[in-house]
């Protein structure tokens, strides 16, 4: 069900490591990217390129919080509601962005236009709080009018994944790779003695 | 005492995340110096003279810990920890944001040193901005031959690989680190052996701090007498201190270790913002035990604050005022616990449960004095017991909490709401 490109994605993240079962995450950020989420046939094909059991995608799958298991809306917001967050104001934020998309934490807008939630896990703002995540960007110093006019913004762009914005950087070339993972010795022989 | 500003002296040049404007600051210069004037141990021995210590939470010597490698056994790895996640923390995506070649850099400084041809740079899922940053640098830096093979026409060699997380605080434990590096779900593992022994595919590895290899390109430049000079004895160099809370201005600041935290809090900080006083600080990160105001003459010094029974951990310093509640602060780190338990272990997994189970209990002033006990009693049945330190730490926060504000914890109990603020919580489905 994954198109090309994705599979392709897949294969470069495998060749990257020495064990192609590190290149979990990545396919699944592959596949997530391309879908929005992560349907059960999706990492079932993830486990088959990767040579692995579906279960053993699934197991790590299911650990992470950032992989969707169920199709979210066009856009993710994501509130920060622990302590440092809290301080400045982070439950007003999150209420006030649960009254303006008419739906609680955890769930989508009937539109489908935007799936929110508020998260006890500090997302790195601190400093800007109160603060949110939209489609993964940094929104700082949010007051109600700007989180509106972040909200009318977002709403006009295109989905999170696949037509959104570049989730990758075009791959290295091939020719400047180092030596094979598997070369025994230093690397570099001569400034070691 | 002179001002040092190292990692963020040039931030806020434009353009500094680019390869031209970093090499025009000189950026690369101790890379070259050090593929073609220092052999690797001599650069260890640079890093171990210097005192570096780590900046990712516990402080363990650097130098010392890149000794611990046995002599002749390759591949070896280096990871890099972009994993922060620890709440008031964000000064590792700061460095990343405001000066990534800083950091790639140090990585293959670090590399060299160290003799190892992969670099796995782990950065959390929710830095997918930064990630994108870090992927783009490293391709100049490829571009420009300062990765890949022979680099900068030397015999040395390697690869910078940036893997990103997916939202799990425990993968920045460096064992958990690996073993999601690896393509499982990220879990602690025991100790002994440790990394540097038996780490990442089984083989010799060293887990490092973004803020403590972002030091490394001004060592190896100025050499490790020059870094020692910086800071006290035991504590040397700058750090990076993110602050949070009710202060006039939150940010990153870079401050020489040794200066008093009044001095940090005071002219970087503004003080407390809307001239209100200061209740209480963290002074580590969500992991560490609350401080006093009487403390702010303290020294940033990692023993100095050991010593008055907190840690600055990973450098985040969280400033509450008057009007701050500490049983809802801690009510929402001990929900963070709760929720970034791994699950490996049965004292962190039901401990972090229970605690936050009662912890909203009390804010919503339900709790008896009673379970005031209980709560201490499940602290006393983590601490010290569970698999690995994210448990330990869950119980510091509240249990320093509860020594400085009993009365306030008491208060709590059977007022129906809180004391502090008035707020009336609706108890958690479960907790009535
Ligand atoms: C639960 C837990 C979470 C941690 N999270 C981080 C982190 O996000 N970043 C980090 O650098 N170190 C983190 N550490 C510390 C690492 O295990 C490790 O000590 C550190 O990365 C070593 O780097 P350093 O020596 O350069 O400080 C964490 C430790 C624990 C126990
Ligand atoms: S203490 Fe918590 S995070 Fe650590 S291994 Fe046990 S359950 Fe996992
Ligand atoms: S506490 Fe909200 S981003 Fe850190």
């Amino acid at each position: 069900m994954l198109a090309a490109q994705t599979r392709a994605e897949i294969e470069h993240a495998r060749g990257r490591y020495p064990h192609p079962r590190s290149a979990i995450l990545p396919s699944l950020w592959a596949v997530q990217h391309e879908l929005g989420w992560l349907p059960p046939e999706a990492m079932a094909e993830v486990a088959e390129l990767l040579g692995l059991a579906p279960s053993e995608v699934q197991a790590v799958a299911t650990f992470y919080s950032m992989y969707f298991k169920r199709p979210p809306g066009r856009h993710h917001i994501l509130v920060c509601v622990n302590a440092a967050c809290a301080l400045r104001g982070a439950d007003e934020t999150a209420a006030h962005i649960e009254q303006r998309l008419g739906c609680p934490s955890g769930t989508t807008t009937a539109d489908g236009m935007f799936t929110w939630e508020s998260t006890i896990e500090c997302l790195g703002g601190c400093g800007g709080a109160p603060m949110m995540q939209v489609d993964h960007h940094f929104e700082e110093h949010l007051t109600p009018q700007r989180i509106d006019t972040i909200l009318a913004r977002v709403a006009a762009q295109p989905a999170a994944h696949r037509d959104g914005p570049p989730s990758r950087v075009p791959n290295p070339p091939a020719a400047n790779t180092p030596p094979p993972p598997t070369a025994e010795g230093p690397p570099s022989a001569g400034a070691a003695g | 005492m002179a001002e040092y500003k190292l990692l963020t002296k040039d931030i806020g040049v434009e353009g500094l995340q680019t390869l031209p404007v970093y090499e025009r600051r000189g950026g690369y210069q101790a890379l070259r110096t050090a593929l073609r004037d220092r052999t690797p141990d001599e650069i260890i021995e640079q890093v171990k003279i210097s005192g570096l210590r780590g900046r990712g939470g516990a402080g363990f010597p650097t130098g010392t810990k890149w000794s611990f490698l046995p002599r002749d056994v390759f591949p070896r790895y280096l990871c890099i920890n972009a994993d922060e996640s620890e709440p008031g923390c964000f000064k590792d995506r700061y460095l990343i944001d405001e000066n990534p070649h800083q950091l790639i850099e140090g990585i293959v400084i670090a590399a060299y040193a160290l003799q190892v041809q992969h670099a796995f740079l782990y950065i959390r899922g929710e830095y997918h901005d930064q990630r994108l940053l870090l992927e783009r640098c490293v391709e100049e830096a490829r571009a420009a031959g300062y990765i890949g093979e022979r680099i900068l026409g030397s015999d040395f060699g390697c690869d910078v690989i940036v893997h990103g997380g997916a939202g799990a605080y425990i993968c920045g434990e460096e064992t958990a680190l690996i073993d999601s590096l690896e393509g499982f779900r990220g879990q602690p593992r025991l100790k002994p052996p440790f990394p540097a022994v038996k780490g990442l595919y089984g083989k010799p590895t060293v887990v490092n701090n973004v803020e403590t290899l972002s030091n490394l390109p001004h060592i190896v430049s100025r050499g490790g007498e020059w870094f020692k000079a910086i800071g006290t004895e035991r504590s040397t160099g700058t750090r990076v201190w993110c602050c949070s809370g009710h202060i006039e201005r939150p940010g990153c600041y870079e401050m020489e270790l040794g200066r008093p935290i009044r001095e940090l809090f005071e002219e970087h900080c503004g003080g407390m913002w809307k001239g209100r006083s200061l209740k209480a600080f963290q002074p580590g990160g969500g992991s560490m035990q609350v401080l006093l105001p009487e403390h702010l003459d303290l020294p940033l010094d990692m023993d100095a604050v050991m010593k008055a029974g907190s840690s600055l951990g990973a450098g985040a310093m969280m400033f509450m005022d008057e009007t701050t509640c500490l049983v809802n602060v801690s009510m929402r780190l001990v929900d963070f616990y709760h929720h970034e338990s791994c699950g490996k272990c049965a004292p962190c997994r039901e401990g972090t449960y229970f605690e936050s189970q009662l912890m909203h209990r009390l804010e919503a002033g339900v709790a008896t004095l009673d379970e005031l006990d209980t709560l201490k009693d499940i602290c006393a049945n983590m601490d010290g017991k569970c698999f690995c330190p994210l448990g330990d730490t869950a119980t510091w926060f509240v249990m320093s909490a509860y020594r400085h504000f009993r009365a306030e914890f008491e208060a709590h109990c059977g007022a129906g709401a809180c004391p502090v603020t008035g707020a009336h919580r609706p108890l958690l489905a479960g907790t009535a």
